[in-house]
């Protein structure tokens, strides 16, 4: 997937040097003027989700999304989804191998949504860009919507 | 000098809190290392690509067909394109953010731009994908028929939120994050 993305920055780079060198040369030094800017950030971060990760084996999430059921479950799922930061590749087969061994279908859809919704550990990436107020406000709103998501995902499966 | 070290205050914070954690924990740490390291790849795959668009866009897509179809007054075509721009998307969250930027420098809205958030964190299709493949029909697509309000919802209260200030200090930060 990413090399789609190679591609296409190297298509448009060649087309924009034969139509204008200038303005070519302008938007690689923003580009790189724009991730330098956020380097720092980012490698604090991925220092700090190492560490996060490193100590959430995936026996410590089933641990704690497999055994409890009810809310107390849900709750715990939504922590421990909006405090990792797993790629979806990795964290879908991880949680169908959670429902196989008995997690409850509310726990899951509350640790999925908040995964890919809620970013604690990019907390200070997000405020970069948008601020304490606006990256709190994203944060909590989705957090709370993952309840809602986790319910209705819980409802569908009774039925 | 002391610039340098005030900007990388936060990465040296955790470079500090690691070395704590290798006297405790000292397995743990290594491990960490490992996966700092796979991050720090994963990220170099997805981020240059993204920031070296990013510039091209910044300098050959003017300010005005920004607006246009996704200003304040680009209405259900704004909507659209906020959603599908996010949806098409690949790679984590942290990518979205350096590319929502560009889009408030030129002008976008900010709820376009939160919706634009909203859908890349959540509706990315190649992810739905593989979500329908791993947990099932029924679970993907009651997460994408609910995600799909909850994203207007979210960035309807942001923008309901935010007061004038907020906001321009979000539209602030992103016309100043291509200079030095």
């Amino acid at each position: 997937m990413s090399y789609i993305f190679y591609g296409a920055a190297f298509l448009f780079l060649i087309i924009s040097w034969f139509r204008d060198k200038q303005k070519t040369f302008l938007a690689i030094q923003k580009a790189w003027r724009a991730f330098e800017n956020i380097l720092p950030q980012f490698l604090g971060v991925l220092v700090f989700t190492g560490m996060i990760l490193a100590a959430t084996s995936p026996e410590t999430i089933s641990r704690i999304i497999g055994a409890r059921s009810g809310w107390l479950g849900t709750v715990g799922a939504a922590l421990v989804g909006s405090l990792t930061l797993i790629p979806g590749f990795v964290a879908f087969p991880m949680a169908a191998l959670l429902l196989q061994n008995g997690a409850g279908y509310m726990q899951i859809g509350a640790f999925v949504s908040t995964l890919m919704m809620v970013g604690v550990v990019t907390y200070p990436v997000e405020k970069m860009y948008f601020g304490t107020r606006a990256t709190l406000i994203r944060n909590g709103a989705a957090f709370l919507f993952s309840f809602l998501v986790a319910y209705v995902i819980g409802w569908v499966h009774t039925l | 000098m002391k610039n340098l070290i005030l900007r990388y205050k936060f990465f040296l914070v955790m470079i500090a809190l690691w070395v704590g954690v290798y006297f405790f924990k000292t397995d743990l740490a290594l491990r960490s290392i490992n996966i700092t390291l796979s991050s720090i790849k994963e990220m170099l795959l997805v981020i240059p690509p993204i920031f070296l668009l990013l510039g091209l866009f910044d300098v050959w897509v003017p300010r005005q067909t920004m607006i246009r179809f996704m200003g304040e007054g680009s209405g259900i075509v704004g909507i659209l394109l906020s959603f599908l721009g996010g949806a098409m998307a690949a790679g984590p969250l942290y990518g979205a953010f350096p590319v929502a930027a560009v889009f408030l420098k030129k002008s976008a809205s900010l709820r376009n731009v939160f919706i634009f958030i909203g859908a890349w964190s959540t509706l990315k299709i190649p992810m739905f994908l593989f979500e329908l493949q791993s947990l099932g029909v029924r679970f993907a697509v009651t997460r994408l028929a609910l995600n799909i309000p909850g994203i207007l919802v979210i960035s309807w209260v942001l923008d309901s939120v935010l007061s004038d200030q907020d906001k321009e200090e979000i539209y602030r930060k992103a016309s100043n994050l291509g200079k030095n």
